[in-house]
């Protein structure tokens, strides 16, 4: 019994350690061959800077089209398009937060 | 009023050299505003020619960094180095404008304008690109801009403006004598009216003053004496005006005779001959005569004295008074006559130049008087009020 406590209580202090980057975007993506790196090189490509990258991913995962992916055609005919996010809005920009903070080309560049 | 000294009975009136001066100005000013803006239009079509030249380097450099840029993008973020070209600086950005990186030396970037433009010693190319690298929206390539080509430029400016300045200044001068020739052939021909009329005058004039003089008038009755003194008068009148135009016409040319001249002789011998016409207009003379002396050609000063006497007279009211004052260096001649008004002042001395039509002439008399004064250094100032009279102040 205390052993079932403490495991418990070890998970859900383990799952609020996570930002909400790792929380909602990194638990489904690490099973997909492409890395969340790369698929922001891809957003950077088509929408620049970081309003436009921003706004273009919060429309996508709130209105996921194949279409208008910025993914390439093998991708998504291997994997198919997003299901439409379930997240709130503030949940959404906190995670493009960090994930934008995280692999930006700001300052990285010698 | 001081009349300033100035050749003033040349060919042009002062009027008609004011004209012509403003005609001058703005002539001069439409050739130096048409070649400043001609310049102008030269200096920005070379500067454009340039740019333009610059454009097709820097566009290459532009596709040779793109291409660097492409593969970085690839493989960020492994490779982090931002790539380099000694032969240009180069910097970018992002669709916010917002810096990714620059090596840019002056980080003035114009979004809004030209995609190529200088600023600050350099020259800015704006490549928009159409995938974004990095993020990438506004690839700017810097080079050193070099202004070797605008001392050229000013050269070309200098040599041809000049010429093109002399060019205009020649077409002026032409426009101008041939605006010029009707007035002036209007003046050559009054001039060459009186020229020849002045001959036809002199022997005529001559037989009647002679004969006025040897007439015995004892011997005459009152009423044919009095007829004698009219024709005196309208003969020295005359001959008042016929000396004026044998000056203007023939003798101003001549070399002066200067000499030592006792004025005050010179004066009496005027007003006696004048006394006649003086006499007829019942005018009082007031001569108040110290011993003065200057150097001059007599037939000017004589010129000078008989003009300014005969004004007097001419223009006094009847039984008014003609004074004439003499002291060492000044010589005051003053009426009671009809004046002229403050503003005719200035004018008073130009040729052909008249106030008053009631009296015969041609203008010429306070022409010549200028003339000689001038010439002389003698200062002449003139007060006169309309209906009171004028005083005449002579000082040398």
């Amino acid at each position: 019994m205390v052993k079932s406590v403490i495991l418990s209580l070890l998970l859900v202090s383990g799952s609020f350690a996570q930002d909400a980057y790792e929380r909602y975007c990194v638990e489904c993506h690490k099973e997909l061959p492409t890395s969340l790196q790369q698929m922001f090189k891809r957003y950077l490509l088509v929408y620049s800077g970081e309003h436009n990258v921003k706004a273009g991913l919060k429309h996508y995962l709130k209105h996921p089209l194949r279409d208008i992916s910025v993914m390439s055609d093998l991708f998504l005919d291997n994997y198919g398009v997003k299901k439409k996010t379930m997240l709130t809005d503030e949940q959404i920009d906190e995670a493009l937060d960090i994930y934008w903070d995280k692999f930006k080309v700001f300052n990285k560049l010698k | 009023m001081s009349v300033s000294k100035s050749k003033a009975t040349n060919s042009l009136l002062k009027s008609e050299k004011k004209s012509l001066l403003r005609f001058l100005s703005l002539y001069v000013a439409m050739v130096i505003l048409l070649i400043t803006l001609l310049s102008l239009f030269y200096y920005q079509s070379q500067e454009k020619l340039m740019l333009s030249d610059q454009r097709a380097l820097l566009t290459k450099y532009a596709y040779i960094q793109t291409k660097r840029l492409k593969v970085l993008h690839h493989y960020f973020d492994e490779r982090t180095e931002y790539p380099r070209d000694p032969r240009f600086k180069s910097a970018i950005y992002d669709l916010e404008h917002m810096k990714i990186f620059s090596l840019l030396e002056d980080e003035n970037v114009h979004f809004d304008e030209e995609e190529i433009y200088i600023t600050n010693g350099h020259i800015h190319l704006v490549k928009t690109l159409d995938e974004f690298y990095l993020g990438t929206k506004y690839l700017i390539i810097e080079v050193h801009y070099s202004d070797e080509w605008v001392g050229e430029i000013w050269k070309n400016i200098i040599l041809y403006g000049s010429l093109a300045l002399i060019f205009f200044m020649l077409l002026g001068l032409y426009l101008m004598k041939l605006f010029l020739k009707p007035m002036r052939d209007s003046i050559v021909l009054l001039d060459r009216f009186i020229k020849d009329t002045t001959h036809e005058l002199n022997t005529p004039l001559s037989a009647i003053l002679a004969n006025i003089e040897m007439m015995d008038t004892s011997v005459m009755v009152d009423k044919n004496k009095r007829k004698l003194a009219r024709i005196n008068i309208a003969a020295k009148t005359v001959s008042i005006l016929y000396k004026d135009l044998m000056y203007l016409t023939l003798e101003q040319e001549k070399a002066n005779q200067d000499e030592e001249i006792k004025i005050k002789e010179l004066i009496h011998d005027r007003a006696e001959y004048f006394s006649v016409l003086a006499q007829s207009k019942h005018l009082e003379c007031n001569l108040d005569l110290q011993d003065a002396t200057i150097t001059m050609d007599r037939r000017k000063l004589t010129r000078v004295i008989d003009n300014l006497i005969s004004n007097a007279i001419k223009y006094n009211k009847r039984e008014g008074t003609v004074g004439i004052k003499l002291r060492e260096g000044m010589l005051e001649i003053w009426d009671t006559g009809i004046g002229i008004g403050e503003e005719n002042i200035p004018l008073m001395f130009d040729r052909y130049m008249r106030f008053n039509s009631s009296e015969g002439g041609f203008g010429v008399g306070l022409s010549i008087v200028k003339n000689i004064l001038d010439e002389y250094d003698i200062s002449i100032e003139v007060e006169s009020k309309k209906g009171e009279g004028t005083r005449m102040v002579l000082s040398w």
